[in-house]
C-alpha cells in the first residue's frame, strides 16, 4: 500500500481524533493512578481494638504523665495524661516520639558480653543466667580481697526504687561510690543544706509566682520539667506575670520573656549582689522576714553595700546601672517574686556562690516557703526498708573515702561530685576503680571533657551496663543486662525535682517485653540472691514487682487507678519550723563556707590571647541531650540552620563573623584547649559579640543512623572546672579560637 | 438553612505563647503515620505536615527578637466556599473541599504526582513522596491504622485529623447523639501543644473558643476583627482558616508581603 500525504494526515488526525474521544486513554491513566497503588510497597497497619493505657514517661527526669494508644497489643501513640498535675494532656517532642525508641533499632536485644577489644562493637548473646553469676563472681573476687569499695555505680537519679536497690546493694556490699548524675539540683541542694540547714530538693511554685528572675534557665528551652515549665509560662501569658530573663544569647526563653537583658557571661552572680545592694538601699526587703527569720543579714549587708553599687556591677556585666536599679525594684515591688538559676536546661550546676547570691535575693524579699515562691520539699518517705545488716567486709569498705571526693574533708558538703571521677581514675591518687555499673546514665556522652572520660573508662577492668539502648557507655561495657524499655515495666517516678508538691508517677508495661530483656530492679536482687550471705539477706523480695508493690503500700492501687499518687495533705511549713541551722534561721553568710558570699568569678579554661573568643553551649527542647538521644522525628524538626548534613552551625554575631571574615554557611575550625572541631557558621543577631554557641545534644558515636555521626558533642571541647566550695563542675563555657577551614 | 448547619473547622494559634518546642510537629507525625530518612536537613525534602518557622525582626544585637510560627494546611476556603488554590487546580480530584467542614482533603490513591497542587499553594503546606517510606525492621508496629501509609509519587498534606473527626462522629453516633461537643474533635497537635497555643474548632459557631477569639467577619470572608489577629499572606485572598495571634507588631507584619514603608492594611484585595 503506497502511503501518500493524503492518507498520512488522515491517519495521523484521525488517530488524534480517536484517542481524545475514546475512553480508553483516561481509563488507562486512572487504572495505572490505582494500579501502582495496589502493591505492597508500603506496609498497611493492622486494624484491631484500640484501648488506653495511663504509665509514666521516664524519657527525662520530668515525671509526666503519658496515656499510651493501643490497637490490639501494639502501641500506636503516645499522648500526654489529661488532668496530671505535671502535663495535664501536654507532652514534649521527645514523649511524643517514644514508641521510635521502643521499637527503635537501637535497643539491646539480649544480654550481651564483648568479643574482642572494648568498644568495637563485637558481642555474643549470653543467658542471664551466665550473665548474673559473672557480675556475682567478679564482684565476689573483689570482695574476698577486700577491695569492695573498688565497685562503684553511676546512676542517673538516686531517688525512687530502683536507685534505692542500687543503694542498698553496694552498702551491703561494702562499697561508698554511689556516684549520681550532676545538675544544677546538686547547687541548689547544697544551697538549701547551708542557708536553711536543710536536706531537701528545690521546689517552686511557679504557678503563683507573678515575677519570675531568671539567671540564664531555660524556662522553655527544656529547664526543670518542661511540660510544666510551658505550661507556667503559659499561665504567666494570661495572668499578665512577668519574666525577665538574663543570658548572653536570645534563646527561646529569652524571646519568649517580657524582658531579655544581655549579661556578660559568667557574670550573674555579680548581677544578683547588685540587684541585692538596690533592694537593701532603698529598703524594699521583707523587713519582717529579715528581722525574724534570718541570721548574719548585717555582715553580708555591709558587704554588699561596700561592694556591688550598680555602678561597680554594670562594669562588670556589662549592664548599665538604671537597668540594674529598675530591675531591683520591679523584682522587689512584685507581690510574689521568684529569682532562679541554672543555665539552660541546668545540666550542670554551676557555680555554688551564683546560687547562692540568686538564693538570697528570694530570703531578701522573703517568699522562701511561701506561695509563689521557693519551697526546701523534703523527700517523701515512702521507701522503708528494713536496714541493712553490714558484714565486717562491708563495713570497712563503707568507711572508705569516696573516689570522688564527696563528703571528704576538702569538699565536706557534696553528697555526689561524678565530674572528679574522671581525673580521680586517671591520676590513680587515690584508689583504682575496679568494676563500674552504668544505669539511667550515658556518661561517656554525657560528661565534659569525653577523651578523658573515655581513658578513665579504659581504666575500669569491668563495666557493666544496664541500657536499653545501644548508648556510647554501652558500646563501650563489657557486659550489657539490658533493662526493659520504659513503657514495658513496672517502676515509680519519683517527684520531678523544683516541683513544690510531691507527685509519684508510676511507670507500667504498656507492651510486654519485646526481647529477651530484664527489670534492673530484678536484677540486682538475683545478683544478691547470687552472692548470699547478708547480701541475699537485705533483698528478701522474689521480685522487683513484688518489692515495689509493698514498698508502695496503699499508694499502690492509688497509682495503679490514676496513674499517679499526689500528697492530699501537704501543707506549708511556717517560717518557725522551716530553718534547721545552728541559729535556727535563714542563714545569709554560711560561716562553714567562708568567702561564699563574695563573687568570684569562675576561671574558664584558656588564655585570652590564644582563644579570643568565648565558646558556651546551648540547650534546646528538640535536642535532648541526656540518656537518650533524638530519635527520628525530634531530628526531623531541628532547623536546618542548626544541622545540615552532618556539619553543625554555630551561632555567630555578624560583627564577630566579620571581624574573622566568616560568612553565613561558611566551614570553620573551632579550637579550645580540649579539642577541636570543624563546623559551620550561622549567623545570629542574637548573640553578643565575641561569644560562639554550639548546640548540645548532636555529636553522638553511638544509636542509630538517624542520629549518630551528626554534629559535634559539645563536651567534646570542654572540660570541668571544680568550685572551691562544692566540688562541682560550675564551667559556663571555654575560651575559643575559631579560623577559615 | 443548608449553610447555618455546616461548620468550618478552624485553627487559632497564639504566637505569643507558642515556644516553637515542635511538639506539635512530632504530634502530627505520630499521628499520621509520616515517614522520615536517615537525613532530613534538607528541608524542601523533609515531610511535615506542621512545620515550625523561626522569624526574626531582623534588627541588631540586642534589640534581635525571634518568633515561632507553626503552619500546618491553611485548608483555604478561597473567594467562595471550595475555591481553594489547590483544589482548583487538581486534575485528579484527589484534592477536595468538604463543604460539611470546611476541611481540604487529600485522597492519596486518586492522586498520581503531578505536583500542580504543590506549585499553586502558597503556603508550601504540600509534600511529596519522592521515596517509597521505609520504617527500620520492627518500627512499622507503631503505624496507626486509622491514616494509610503513602507511597512513593503522591502529594501529601495536613488533613486536620480527618479521621479523628471521624471517630468523633461514629462515638457520638453510638451514644445517639448528632452534634460534637467543641472538645470532642481536636487535631493531634492541638492536643499535644504542651503551651496551649493552639484553639481548634468551629469558626460558625459564636460560642467556640476559635470564634471568640478571633471573632471573623463573615462579610469579608472571615477576614479576623481582633486586631492582634492576623492569616498569612491576607491579601492573596485565599481566605485561611488557620488564624494567628501575636501582640507583637513586627510579627503581623511578617505575615504578609508588606512594603517597607507599607503600613499594615486595612482592606483585603478581592481577586477573581
Amino acid at each position: 500500500m503506497k502511503i501518500d500525504r493524503r492518507s498520512f494526515l488522515s491517519f495521523l488526525i484521525g488517530g488524534a481524533a480517536g484517542t481524545t474521544l475514546s475512553p480508553l486513554t483516561w481509563k488507562l491513566m486512572d487504572d495505572s493512578a490505582i494500579w501502582t497503588q495496589m502493591w505492597p510497597w508500603t506496609p498497611v497497619p493492622e486494624d484491631g481494638e484500640a484501648s488506653y493505657v495511663n504509665s509514666a514517661c521516664s524519657l527525662c527526669s520530668g515525671g509526666c504523665g503519658i496515656t499510651v494508644r493501643k490497637i490490639d497489643d501494639r502501641a500506636v501513640k503516645i499522648e500526654g495524661m489529661k488532668g496530671h498535675p505535671l502535663n495535664n494532656g501536654g507532652l514534649c517532642i521527645l514523649g511524643l516520639s517514644g514508641l521510635q525508641l521502643l521499637y527503635g533499632p537501637t535497643r539491646v536485644w539480649t544480654p550481651l558480653k564483648r568479643v574482642g577489644k572494648r568498644g568495637r562493637g563485637r558481642w555474643e548473646k549470653i543467658s542471664w543466667k551466665g550473665a548474673v553469676s559473672e557480675v556475682a563472681e567478679t564482684l565476689g573476687d573483689l570482695r574476698k580481697k577486700g577491695q569492695s569499695h573498688t565497685a562503684g555505680i553511676i546512676s542517673g537519679s538516686d531517688r525512687g526504687t530502683v536507685p534505692r536497690l542500687f543503694d542498698r546493694f553496694l552498702t551491703v556490699y561494702g562499697s561508698p561510690n554511689l556516684m549520681r548524675t550532676s545538675s544544677i539540683i546538686d547547687s541548689y541542694e547544697l544551697t538549701l543544706h547551708l542557708m536553711q540547714g536543710v536536706q531537701a530538693l528545690p521546689g517552686f511554685d511557679f504557678e503563683n509566682a507573678d515575677f519570675i528572675l531568671s539567671f540564664g534557665s531555660g524556662i522553655v528551652d527544656g529547664w526543670g520539667s518542661p511540660v510544666r515549665m510551658f505550661r507556667a509560662n503559659s499561665t504567666w501569658c494570661n495572668t499578665g506575670g512577668k519574666v525577665v530573663q538574663i543570658e548572653p544569647r536570645l534563646s527561646n526563653t529569652a524571646a519568649k520573656s517580657d524582658k531579655w537583658i544581655p549579661i556578660n557571661p559568667g557574670t550573674e552572680t555579680a548581677l544578683a549582689l547588685g540587684i541585692a545592694h538596690v533592694i537593701i538601699k532603698e529598703s524594699l526587703y521583707d523587713a519582717e522576714f529579715i528581722n525574724y527569720y534570718s541570721e548574719g543579714f548585717e555582715d553580708w549587708k555591709r558587704f554588699v553595700l561596700d561592694e556591688y553599687g550598680p555602678d561597680s556591677v554594670a562594669t562588670i556585666t556589662g549592664i548599665d546601672s538604671a537597668t540594674i536599679i529598675a530591675l531591683a525594684s520591679s523584682f522587689a515591688r512584685a507581690s510574689k517574686p521568684l529569682a532562679i538559676c541554672g543555665r539552660g536546661q541546668g545540666t550542670t550546676p554551676g557555680s555554688l556562690n551564683e546560687c547562692t547570691a540568686v538564693h538570697a535575693l528570694n530570703a531578701l524579699v522573703g517568699n522562701i516557703n511561701k506561695k509563689g515562691g521557693i519551697f526546701a520539699v523534703a523527700e517523701p518517705d515512702y521507701i522503708n526498708w528494713p536496714e541493712v545488716e553490714m558484714d565486717a567486709r562491708a563495713a570497712v569498705g563503707m568507711q572508705k573515702d569516696r573516689l570522688d571526693g564527696a563528703g571528704s574533708k576538702k569538699y565536706p558538703f557534696s553528697r555526689h561530685l561524678l565530674n572528679r571521677l574522671p581525673q580521680a581514675i586517671n591520676s590513680g591518687e587515690k584508689y583504682p576503680l575496679k568494676a563500674l555499673f552504668v544505669a539511667g546514665a550515658n556518661p561517656l556522652y554525657t560528661m565534659s571533657d569525653s577523651k578523658a572520660v573515655k581513658k578513665a573508662f579504659d581504666k575500669v577492668p569491668f563495666v557493666v551496663s544496664f541500657s536499653s539502648y545501644m548508648d556510647e557507655t554501652a558500646q563501650n561495657a563489657d557486659l550489657i543486662l539490658p533493662n526493659h524499655a520504659y513503657l514495658e515495666r513496672y517502676e515509680d517516678i519519683p517527684t520531678p525535682a523544683g516541683m513544690p508538691k510531691p507527685v509519684i508517677g508510676l511507670s507500667r508495661p504498656v507492651v510486654k517485653p519485646l526481647f529477651n530483656t530484664k527489670h534492673t530492679g530484678d536484677v540486682i536482687i538475683l545478683l544478691a540472691k547470687a552472692m548470699g550471705g547478708n547480701i541475699a539477706d537485705a533483698f528478701a523480695w522474689n521480685s522487683y514487682d513484688e518489692c515495689l508493690k509493698e514498698t508502695l503500700g496503699y499508694k499502690w492501687r492509688v497509682m495503679v487507678e490514676k496513674g499517679f499518687w499526689s500528697h492530699p495533705d501537704f501543707f506549708v511549713q511556717t517560717h518557725e519550723e522551716s530553718f534547721d541551722t545552728v541559729s535556727g534561721k535563714f542563714e545569709f553568710a554560711p560561716k562553714e563556707t567562708g568567702s561564699l558570699k563574695q563573687f568570684k568569678p569562675v576561671k574558664i579554661e584558656g588564655d585570652k590571647t590564644n582563644y579570643p573568643l568565648l565558646l558556651i553551649p546551648y540547650d534546646s527542647i528538640r535536642l535532648a541531650n541526656g540518656v537518650v538521644g533524638d530519635p527520628p522525628f525530634v531530628m526531623k524538626s531541628v532547623d536546618d540552620t542548626v544541622l545540615k548534613g552532618t556539619d553543625v552551625f554555630i551561632e555567630l554575631n555578624p560583627k564577630t563573623a566579620g571581624e574573622h571574615g566568616l560568612r553565613e554557611g561558611q566551614l570553620a575550625m573551632l579550637s579550645t584547649p580540649v579539642g577541636k572541631a570543624r563546623v559551620k557558621v550561622h549567623l545570629f543577631d542574637g548573640i553578643m559579640p565575641g561569644l560562639v554557641a554550639l548546640p548540645r545534644g548532636l555529636g553522638h558515636t553511638a544509636f542509630d543512623d538517624y542520629l549518630a555521626g551528626k554534629g559535634i558533642n559539645f563536651n567534646e571541647l570542654i572540660g570541668p572546672v571544680e568550685d572551691s566550695v562544692s566540688g562541682l563542675d560550675a564551667a559556663w563555657g571555654i575560651r575559643v579560637k575559631l579560623a577559615k577551614a | 438553612m443548608k449553610h447555618k448547619k455546616a461548620k468550618k473547622y478552624g485553627m487559632v494559634i497564639n504566637l505569643d505563647k507558642c515556644t516553637g518546642c515542635g511538639s506539635c510537629m512530632v504530634a502530627c507525625m505520630a499521628e499520621n503515620n509520616v515517614p522520615f530518612r536517615k537525613d532530613e536537613s534538607d528541608k524542601l525534602l523533609s515531610i511535615t505536615w506542621m512545620r515550625v518557622y523561626k522569624l526574626t525582626n531582623g534588627k541588631p544585637f540586642p534589640n534581635t527578637d525571634i518568633c515561632y510560627l507553626p503552619r500546618p494546611c491553611m485548608h483555604c476556603e478561597g473567594q467562595h466556599e471550595g475555591h481553594s488554590p489547590c483544589v482548583t487546580v487538581c486534575p485528579a480530584v484527589a484534592t477536595d473541599y468538604n463543604i460539611e467542614t470546611g476541611i481540604v482533603s487529600q485522597i492519596y490513591t486518586r492522586c498520581f504526582g503531578c505536583r500542580y497542587c504543590m506549585a499553586s499553594c502558597p503556603y508550601k503546606a504540600r509534600y511529596f513522596n519522592w521515596w517509597d517510606p521505609v520504617w527500620p525492621d520492627g518500627m512499622e508496629k507503631y503505624l496507626s491504622p486509622n491514616v494509610s501509609p503513602r507511597m512513593r509519587g503522591v502529594v501529601e498534606k495536613c488533613s486536620f485529623c480527618f479521621h479523628r473527626y471521624q471517630m468523633a462522629k461514629e462515638k457520638a453516633f453510638m451514644e445517639g447523639r448528632r452534634k460534637l461537643k467543641e472538645d470532642e474533635y481536636q487535631t493531634a497537635c492541638t492536643q499535644a501543644c504542651p503551651a496551649g497555643a493552639i484553639t481548634f474548632g468551629d469558626l460558625n459557631n459564636p460560642n467556640h473558643a476559635v470564634y471568640r477569639m478571633v471573632k471573623p467577619d463573615p462579610k469579608h470572608h472571615g477576614r479576623p476583627t481582633n486586631p492582634n489577629a492576623f492569616r498569612l499572606l491576607e491579601r492573596l485572598g485565599t481566605n485561611p482558616k488557620v488564624y494567628y495571634l501575636s501582640s507583637r507588631e513586627w510579627v503581623r507584619r511578617v505575615g504578609d508581603n508588606y512594603l517597607k514603608n507599607e503600613s499594615i492594611a486595612k482592606k483585603t484585595v478581592h481577586q477573581g
